[in-house]
């Protein structure tokens, strides 16, 4: 978030050991400019606690650690203790679904109309309560999981995966999604995170594919497979293509009974029934395809297997994902000789995420950037809670959840599956700008409502923004702001003027 | 207030337009335009229907929609031998198209682009590039039309800056359907301005605040009348009846768009999802007209777009897949409308383009340039800046 990065050595740890009691022993050691920037790059926004764990790491070995996550590392407890008090915690997705369908069916039974609205609102609010607890541990892990880059890893799939969590009965599914599907392939093996995704049932209601079968064919998912998720747009396939892996996709689908279907007998050895995803064979179309120029024998869900081997080694899949990782970590526009290099990275490593984004981060290019990408306003809200409160851990989310719906870039809440975008014109209109300031004033004017916990009669804990902080004067960062920054914070009549000031400021728009 | 906006409300006091008339100074800007896009593809199809067609029936043996027939509330409204509009229009579009101030354009999209990519197709009209070059993104249509005139006003309804309005000077944008009261207060505003003053950002951050607070002004005078009882719309037809406001007073070019149409599964029929969206479009824009009120309206043009039409026959799930052409409407007050305009083809299985959709007749750039041309007065160059390489078609609706 600074304008100039070059002068090396702020003192730090000296100051952030007074206000954490990190110890004496790290007082000595400084963070760079350009060490801190990279903390906040690679972060959801920089903070005192993280910077004293990458000063005593050393850059080389912190990096390492997060692209190799899950660390050793911990939450705060306090952190720790409220997801595993979220019910989502305690129960699986496939009961989850179930007694919610279970639910809802029994609500439309009710032979009275008013008994039924108000069964059916019951329902709705059930399954909105079940997505609010998702989207509260997912912020929770953003804010202070200490495997950061996985976390904005989980973020940038989900994104690159998107499902709309207002389809259906998604709400149910979408935890699941994140925290099972996703977030541990979030830097594994793409090939690996491309089949979970298509075997998750949030995908498969989500583009239609439970309702795709032989003889009923719906190509919303192969589509989009092709289009968006694996080779991108323009990258050289054709509709028959897209029809023919829409052919190779049909019977995969989701059950919510536990029982298998009825099968002939030479069916029974082809299904495939795992929780709530299934491959029913009577609704597969066992045609030979052609797909991409490959022969595929019609064989059941093998075929399946062999569609995602071909589009994962696809280099249009290699060019179109690292493009997408360079323009998330870097802004618009990344340079084309930088994605050839991440590209050839992916394809060498069989799709490996970490090892790609090693290429990334090791780049003089991706260095170029740092402090100058536009945050859009996921990282825009998280690095300023981050900042403001750092390892003091809030008590509820909420208030977060609905700054990111206001600024339109809310939890599983992106209708289209092409996902938010990322480029900083999206986000930076006039009208966007307007609304971030509120949020700014909002965060910076008072603890609003992140610490009263969601509970009834629970008492809201005392606390306020500390954005004058170790990092903000014993850092340097006070150092780099330009002077009409300084200028507008030097007149500034309250602490609470001044934080939405420095919230507003251009310098913390950027990451 | 910016030296834009004094402009044009300058301009409107002093030099009301006629539209079809013949006395204008090019280009003139007091014209108010919106453009509303409808993402996901509508099913066109299904909402200006081809009734003289057998084959649609053929076609779509459980969504098709009855041929015009009065004691059926259900089957579609004439519009002329070929032609028929869906039933849920009734109240809101049909009227328009009776009085002449509605005319539809089968057909039309965007010729050379057959990605059937909602994303890809939909960046190529907002762009309104050819689609020879490499793409410039930071470059849309309407932002470049901005450029061309002379005091326009322009806005965008959106929560997100869309593509069409990137690339020039900073262009407000404001999601009118959540409108709040300010907190960040004048004193604040004017910091967080110094903070901005030698920043890219600058006029965007300027352009904001001040949209804000026209919004807001606008909006307070509504729920003043709201807490005298008047009945609250919601949805589009909240936010496109504050859009006819703003457009009323403040602002001449206007963008929205709306989103929703995608529909592969259970589309419906003369009742159902699709016929519960295009309902809600129909009320909000006939909301709109009623908001900037008959004066403004006279002087006022509507175009509905789309990226792409849907598969002629209908799927395996009682939806529609992505296909090519769509109907694009024009509405305005004072338009030959009531017809169908625009080259056309017999709608039968031999003209379908790719054996699946509609073909593309008309392209994109050529209808709305078209009508840019005949609004605006611009000069062939002029409009060139706009859409570059595009032959404009004058379907002599204006």
């Amino acid at each position: 978030m600074r304008k100039s990065l070059g002068e090396p050595g702020l003192l730090l740890a000296a100051a952030i050991a007074a206000i954490t009691g990190a110890g004496a022993a790290k007082a000595e050691q400084s963070i760079s400019g350009h060490d801190l920037a990279l903390l906040n790059r690679l972060t959801w926004g920089e903070t005192a606690s993280a910077a004293v764990d990458f000063q005593a790491k050393g850059a080389k070995t912190w990096l390492e650690d997060q692209l190799r996550a899950p660390s050793r590392g911990k939450m705060p407890i306090a952190a720790q203790a409220q997801i595993a008090a979220l019910p989502i915690a305690n129960s699986s997705m496939a009961e989850l679904v179930v007694r919610l369908d279970a639910q809802n069916k029994a609500a439309a039974k009710l032979p009275d109309v008013d008994q039924r609205k108000a069964a059916q609102q019951a329902y709705q609010q059930a399954m909105s309560d079940v997505a609010r607890q998702a989207a509260a541990r997912s912020l929770l892990r953003d804010l202070y999981s200490p495997d950061q880059l996985q976390e904005q890893m989980t973020w940038f799939w989900l994104n690159h995966f998107n499902v709309h969590m207002y389809k259906r009965d998604i709400r149910a599914m979408i935890g699941d999604y994140e925290d099972q599907a996703i977030r541990p392939r979030a830097l594994g093996k793409f090939r690996s995170l491309l089949e979970a995704t298509l075997k998750h049932p949030a995908m498969l209601r989500y583009l239609d594919n439970d309702q795709n079968a032989a003889g009923h064919i719906n190509e919303n998912y192969a589509r989009e497979i092709m289009e968006l998720h694996t080779m991108g747009v323009g990258s050289g396939y054709t509709q028959k293509d897209v029809q023919e892996l829409a052919r190779i996709l049909t019977g995969v689908g989701v059950d919510l009974s536990p029982d298998a279907p009825k099968l002939k007998a030479e069916y029974q050895p082809l299904l495939v029934k795992n929780g709530l995803f299934e491959f029913n064979p009577n609704r597969h179309d066992f045609g030979d395809k052609i797909f991409l120029g490959h022969s595929i024998r019609g064989s059941g869900f093998d075929e399946v297997e062999q569609a995602l081997d071909i589009l994962a080694r696809e280099p249009a899949t290699a060019r179109h994902v690292s493009t997408q990782m360079a323009a998330y970590f870097m802004g618009d526009d990344p340079p084309a000789a930088l994605v050839d290099r991440m590209a050839r990275t992916f394809q060498h490593t069989d799709g490996d995420i970490a090892a790609t984004l090693r290429t990334l981060f090791s780049s003089r290019e991706f260095d170029a950037t740092l402090g100058k990408a536009f945050k859009d306003p996921v990282h825009y809200t998280v690095s300023a809670v981050r900042f403001a409160y750092d390892d003091k851990v809030i008590l509820n989310t909420q208030p977060m959840q609905s700054w990111l719906n206001r600024m339109s870039e809310g939890l599983f809440n992106h209708e289209t599956p092409d996902g938010f975008a990322t480029a900083a014109a999206a986000w930076s209109g006039p009208g966007q700008m307007a609304v971030r300031f509120e949020i700014a004033r909002q965060i910076g004017s008072a603890s609003a409502g992140l610490f009263r916990p969601d509970q009834p009669a629970a008492k809201e804990a005392p606390a306020f923004p500390q954005l004058q902080n170790a990092l903000y004067f014993k850092a340097g960062l006070d150092q780099t702001l330009a002077p009409a920054t300084k200028n507008a914070l030097g007149q500034a009549g309250s602490p609470q003027d001044w934080n939405t000031l420095f919230l507003s400021s251009p310098e913390f728009m950027r990451r | 207030m910016s030296l834009r906006r004094r402009q044009f409300l300058g301009l409107t006091a002093t030099a009301p337009f006629l539209l079809g008339g013949r006395v204008w100074a090019a280009p003139r800007t007091t014209t108010r335009l919106l453009v509303v896009f409808l993402r996901g593809g509508y099913d066109a199809a299904n909402i200006v229907i081809p009734t003289g067609s057998d084959f649609y029936y053929q076609s779509r043996p459980t969504l098709h929609i009855a041929k015009p027939d009065p004691a059926n509330p259900d089957s579609a409204l004439p519009l002329d031998a070929d032609w028929g509009l869906h039933p849920a229009l009734k109240d809101t579009i049909y009227p328009l198209w009776m009085s002449g101030q509605a005319a539809f354009a089968p057909f039309v999209g965007a010729g050379d682009d057959l990605s059937r990519s909602h994303f890809e197709t939909q960046d190529t009209i907002e762009l309104g590039q050819s689609l020879r070059g490499a793409r410039n993104y930071r470059s849309g249509f309407m932002s470049r039309l901005t450029g061309q005139l002379n005091g326009p006003q322009p806005i965008a309804f959106t929560d997100q800056l869309p593509l069409v309005f990137r690339g020039g000077e900073a262009i407000p944008n404001v999601a009118v359907g959540a409108v709040g009261k300010p907190g960040v207060d004048e004193h604040l505003a004017g910091l967080i301005q110094q903070m901005y003053q030698d920043q890219a950002l600058g006029p965007a951050v300027a352009e904001g605040f001040q949209v804000r607070d026209e919004v807001y002004k606008s909006v307070s005078v509504e729920m003043v009348a709201a807490n005298r009882g008047a009945v609250s719309p919601k949805g589009f037809e909240l936010s496109a009846r504050r859009m006819g406001r703003l457009m009323k007073s403040d602002y001449n070019l206007g963008f929205v768009d709306v989103g929703g149409w995608d529909t592969h599964v259970n589309q419906g029929a003369a009742q159902g999802y699709l016929a519960n969206r295009i309902g809600e479009l129909g009320r909000g824009l006939a909301g709109f007209v009623n908001e900037i009120g008959p004066d403004a309206w006279k002087d006022s043009l509507i175009v509905v777009v789309s990226e792409f039409g849907r598969t002629f026959r209908e799927n395996g799930n009682r939806g529609t897949d992505h296909g090519h052409g769509s109907v694009y409407w024009v509405l305005g007050g004072a338009i030959k409308g009531g017809r169908v305009v625009g080259e056309q083809t017999k709608v039968i299985e031999a003209n379908l383009n790719q054996n699946r959709d509609y073909a593309v007749l008309t392209d994109y750039r050529a209808l709305i340039g078209g009508l840019f041309a005949r609004v605006y007065g611009l000069s062939k160059n002029q409009l060139d800046q706009v859409f570059p390489g595009a032959e404009p078609q004058d379907l002599q609706l204006v």
